[in-house]
């Protein structure tokens, strides 16, 4: 008992100035408000400069790129030449002459040009400074403001107290002890808007009070606990964080908070291992499902990562050989790791994990989704004749029919942007159900085989007639057309 | 464009003010530590400095190397170190260890913080936590303002819209009202403020406290109105696709603090070129508001008249060739560089866009912004992330679904959300989390979701669960209500008229005709009503948090009718550059001139990026 008093009274005297005391520096920071409000008021003044070459200077960044006196170009130079810096002694000597103490009167300060004509004007802040400043410079003890005790002494109200603060004045928390003084701080604040006095608020809360009764008097206070959640993020206190949640119930956003370490784990092996331990985690079912195949990817990414690296490595497997992988595969989505399978593991059989059907079938992928990534993987590799086969199914009588749960207008545009011939998509133009867009389709792919007969079907002489201009005079196309156009057979509409 | 507009807009006030005080201001804090300094600049904040000062305004301030913020051990050998930054955290508790670190080897050096455009107390805490409290001084360069354009003011704080509307966080909220009581200083007094959102009613306690603290200005306004909004109350706006010129070079190409890089696919040659993209370049400003379809034929126009200019060098004597070259020559080269420059970047534009189907992702935003066909939406959607075709504008495309439909069918949800993470993994559980959160992605209520056939035809909405909020404990997103919106505000012309892109009827030319932007319909309702009157129904489908006020004591009296017509345009979260064209075209339809004040300049990308999960 008497031990724990004489550490409070400890604390008290040492804490009588570093108290939570946010600024020290009362004096300064009114300074600078009273420069701005006379800055404010120069306005006339200012605009009667408006013809100097400063303002040129403001302007001529515009035209003509990156100028040369930007300040980005020349961050960019210091960064450069830091390259070489780097390779110099790590503590370079200590040049004699840059502790400077005089402050240099340049000439050219604009802020002295400004000083000389705000005397006039009868305003005195700014003359002070330079000596205040150097002198702080040498002992910042000894320019503890005075006027700070009187903060001690006054007696501010909570809710003055808060006002103080919204200006950015120096005040004391230390004396609000009682659990409700501390609350209609907080409450205050929260009237005023002000996120940085609520957070200030917090802060103080958090140092005074223990965490149960900080964490149950911030449920019925929305705002507040939003800023703390804020607040607690940003300076990284995860453990807190998930304490204060799972206080509130909060079981989802704990278990998402957790979940989200697993991003700054860069190990594949320990990263898998940390999603493993998710899995327990308090998700909502849906989102558990998500967790888990989360984790049975990474899983197996490791597993086929470390296969192929080898087989790579080896020289042996031609896929590897002939088309060297870029990346990695791990931590790649689901959907990249079917491609990437569909790609270098196409006929393995199913019961290895990198086998595309495997995936399928462990992460219930659709059917469509399946299809088009097989489909663009496949054809990547220019392997038509497994494109082909995607699409052939038997019915029941053993004829084969081209099917796709996919439109076929898609499967062209899949096709044509891994670069299929015109061989190969013709086959499948042909299959667009829709005339119009099969023609369409058919002029932007020069299939025109494809245009003729449909024109043909169509029994449409005067388009048919319209196409010979467009194909290649003397080609087997033209021929074809010519050869349509002379038979008596068909009876044209037009 | 727009030959119908009025000619008595009245002059933009001058901005340019607001680029001086921030470089005195902070001139004044680097000579706060005199003496030869290293300067440390967070990232983000090189651009807006570039654009108010230079290296030799820095120079001349005794700054010797200039460093950017990278959270590595620094290299300086100078032994005053000052750092430039945002009050983050993270930037602070490096900064402390390079403090703890010099304090190791028994290093001593001079640090300074210059907070910009506050500092935090969090940020303060650190420093007392870190032990390094009192041997770093600390200062504020409120520095909020940036006038990116004649009509274009940024604040240069895109993390307002994370911190504000998804963490709840309402740190920046005094900063909006500092920057509002400037403008209100410098070109006020205000006569009339409205404004809706839950940010931007505190925005305007915050402004109003403010200008009681101070003394009162008695000058003659320039700036007469005020309209304060919040990007939570229209997100449909900002997901659309881009078809004004402006938006669409954004879009693809990125603009950056008013400057935009073109690569070598623009500028034909193996150089980047960085350039300002403003009213000063004559070629852009003409073209800027334009719907794309409009910017080819105006450009070939433009070079044949160059091309005309240059012709009549042909059969001059040699006085006349002397005046040519030193009058018209110059300019004439100028303008060739702009020209080419422009048809370059629509170039580079036609060929990225057909490459992606534009087409048809421009259809399908239309069919959902009309509640139309929604079903082969969907489908659309679904093979888009079937395809991996674009992580970014999969999330765009679902958002937008949900926000349309008054939230997403359970199964639907489910389904598109299983599929979105089988093609972009499955760490995307975080991202989607943000985006319910933040209210751009919900699902809807089993008991009220509408039936197939309903969604279908798009009409029925649910207007009695309008306005509540739907779950304040978890999230802070509302219901959107889009459709009963779309209804009560016209915000969907009738899709049987031919709209006529060239002679713009209405601000639904920013969309090819298809769709009216929420937030400027709300602005033009306003001011023509003088207020929100009449319009309970569209402010309680939008949960309510309107207000119209008036300024200053007296302020009314002593504003010109010029400065009523000059009306301040405040977007809490951000705003698009397809946002600013429209309200360029209303300002000359109805004889305003809008300023857009905004936190950020924004688009679908940086506000879907902004709620990414899967980053550390």
């Amino acid at each position: 008992m008497m031990k724990s008093k004489a550490d409070e009274e400890d604390y008290w005297n040492s804490s009588k100035f570093k108290a939570f005391t946010f600024d020290d520096e009362d004096d300064e920071f009114s300074r600078l408000k009273e420069s701005k409000r006379a800055v404010n008021s120069m306005r006339n003044l200012v605009e009667e400069d408006e013809g100097d070459d400063d303002e040129e200077e403001v302007e001529k960044v515009s035209w003509s790129g990156e100028p040369v006196g930007s300040i980005s170009w020349s961050v960019s130079e210091t960064a450069a030449s830091n390259q070489k810096a780097d390779r110099e002694p790590a503590f370079p000597k200590v040049s004699t002459d840059s502790v400077t103490m005089s402050r240099s009167h340049s000439g050219y300060s604009l802020s002295s040009l400004f000083k000389g004509k705000t005397k006039a004007a009868n305003f005195q802040s700014f003359s002070d400074s330079p000596s205040d400043s150097s002198l702080r410079l040498y002992a910042p003890e000894l320019r503890k403001p005075k006027s700070e005790y009187k903060d001690y002494v006054s007696n501010w109200s909570p809710e003055e107290t808060v006002q103080r603060m919204q200006q950015g004045k120096v005040v004391s928390l230390e004396k609000f002890r009682s659990l409700q003084d501390k609350l209609l701080l907080l409450d205050f604040a929260v009237r005023g808007h002000d996120g940085n006095v609520i957070t200030a608020i917090l802060i103080y809360l958090k140092r005074t009070l223990s965490k149960e009764v900080l964490f149950r008097e911030l449920e019925s206070r929305q705002t507040a606990l939003r800023h703390l959640i804020h607040y607690l993020t940003e300076t990284r206190d995860q453990r807190l964080l998930l304490e204060l949640l799972r206080a509130l119930g909060r079981m989802e956003d704990v278990a998402l908070l957790q979940y989200k370490e697993h991003l700054s784990i860069a190990d594949e092996n320990k990263r898998r291992d940390f999603l493993k331990t998710c899995l327990n985690l308090p998700f909502s079912p849906e989102d558990s499902a998500h967790i888990q195949d989360h984790y049975t990817l990474l899983e197996r990414q490791v597993i086929i990562e470390t296969t192929d690296r080898h087989a790579e490595r080896g020289g042996k497997v031609e896929v590897f050989q002939k088309f060297p992988r870029r990346a990695s595969i791990l931590n790649m989505p689901m959907i990249t790791t079917l491609y990437y399978c569909c790609f270098y593991h196409y006929t393995e059989p199913e019961g290895t994990f990198s086998c595309p059907l495997n995936i399928r079938q462990t992460f219930k992928i659709s059917e469509k989704q399946y299809f088009v990534t097989a489909l663009a993987a496949r054809a990547k590799l220019k392997a038509w004749s497994d494109v082909d086969a995607l699409f052939t199914s038997r019915n029941w009588l053993g004829f084969t029919r081209k099917k796709s749960p996919l439109g076929f207008q898609r499967v062209v545009d899949i096709l044509q942007k891994n670069s299929a011939p015109t061989e190969v998509l013709q086959n499948y133009v042909a299959l667009v159900d829709d005339a119009e867009l099969r023609i369409s389709l058919a002029q932007k792919h020069k299939c025109h085989d494809i245009v003729i007969n449909t024109y043909r079907d169509l029994k449409d002489r005067q388009q048919l007639l319209g196409y010979r201009v467009k194909v290649k005079r003397g080609s087997a196309e033209e021929r074809k057309i010519d050869e349509l156009l002379n038979n008596s057979q068909i009876r044209w509409k037009n | 464009m727009a030959q119908s507009a009025r000619t008595d807009c009245p002059e933009l006030p001058d901005f340019s003010l607001l680029k001086r005080l921030a470089r005195d201001q902070l001139i004044y804090l680097l000579e706060q530590l005199p003496g030869k300094k290293d300067l440390f600049i967070e990232a983000d904040l090189m651009s807006p400095l570039d654009r108010i000062a230079n290296v030799s305004t820095l120079k001349q301030h005794e700054v010797d190397k200039l460093y950017k913020v990278e959270h590595k051990p620094v290299v300086s050998t100078s032994d005053q170190l000052c750092f430039l930054i945002r009050p983050r955290i993270q930037t602070v508790k490096w900064i402390c260890d390079v403090a703890n670190a010099d304090k190791a080897v028994g290093r001593f050096r001079r640090y300074k913080i210059i907070f910009t455009p506050r500092k935090f107390y969090a940020c303060e805490a650190v420093l007392e936590e870190q032990g390094i409290f009192g041997e770093v001084t600390t200062d504020e360069w409120s520095f909020s303002l940036l006038p990116l354009d004649d009509d274009v003011i940024s604040m240069e704080l895109p993390e307002f819209f994370r911190d504000n509307f998804l963490a709840g966080d309402q740190r920046w909220v005094r900063t909006a009202g500092s920057a509002l009581h400037l403008l209100h200083s410098l070109y006020g007094p205000f006569s009339k403020l409205y404004g809706i959102g839950r940010c931007s009613k505190m925005a305007y306690e915050s402004w109003r406290e403010q200008v009681e603290e101070g003394e009162q200005t008695t000058r003659q306004a320039e700036i007469g109105k005020v309209f304060l909004i919040d990007r939570d109350v229209d997100f449909v706006t900002p997901l659309c696709s881009q078809v004004v010129y402006e938006g669409l070079v954004d879009d693809i190409f990125r603009i950056k603090c008013g400057c935009v890089e073109f690569g070598p696919d623009v500028t034909s040659s193996d150089k980047s070129l960085k350039v300002m993209l403003n009213s000063q370049d004559k070629v852009f400003s003409e073209i800027r508001n334009e719907h794309f379809s409009n910017v080819f034929g105006f450009l070939s126009q433009k070079a044949r008249n160059l091309q005309g200019a240059y012709d009549k060098r042909r059969g001059m004597d040699i006085k006349q060739m002397k005046t040519f070259v030193s009058e018209e020559l110059k300019g004439l080269k100028q303008e060739h560089r702009l020209l080419s420059m422009h048809i370059g970047a629509s170039e580079s534009i036609m060929k990225k866009k057909t490459k992606q189907d534009f087409q048809e992702l421009l259809k399908t935003e239309h069919s959902l912004l009309e509640g139309f066909e929604i079903r082969e939406s969907i489908s659309f959607l679904e093979e888009h992330i079937s395809r991996q075709v674009s992580m970014m504008e999969s999330l765009r495309l679902l958002c937008l679904l949900s926000i349309t439909e008054n939230g997403l069918l359970p199964k639907d949800y489910r389904s598109l959300k299983a599929q979105y993470l089988q093609s972009y993994g499955a760490d995307h559980l975080l991202t989607f989390s943000n985006l319910r959160q933040a209210g751009l992605l919900a699902e809807q209520p089993a008991g009220e979701a509408l039936s197939a056939m309903e969604s279908k035809v798009g009409k029925l909405v649910n207007d009695k669960a309008a306005g509540k909020l739907s779950d304040a404990f978890s999230s802070l997103g509302r219901k959107s209500n889009f459709r009963a919106l779309s209804r009560k505000l016209n915000l969907v012309p009738k899709s049987d008229e031919e709209y006529d892109l060239r002679v713009p009827r209405d601000m639904a030319y920013i969309f090819s005709g298809a769709y009216v932007p929420l937030s400027c319909r709300l602005v033009e309702q306003v001011l023509e009503r003088d207020g929100w009157s009449g319009m309970e129904e569209v402010t309680r489908l939008l949960n309510g948090h309107e207000f119209a006020v008036t300024g200053g004591s007296g302020a009314e009296a002593r504003t010109q009718s010029d400065a009523q017509r000059i009306v301040l345009v405040m977007f809490l979260g951000g705003c698009t550059f397809s946002e600013i064209s429209a309200l360029r075209f209303l300002g000359r339809e109805k004889g305003y001139k809008f300023i857009v004040v905004t936190t950020a300049i924004t688009n679908s990308s940086r506000l879907i990026e902004s709620l990414l999960g899967n980053q550390i």
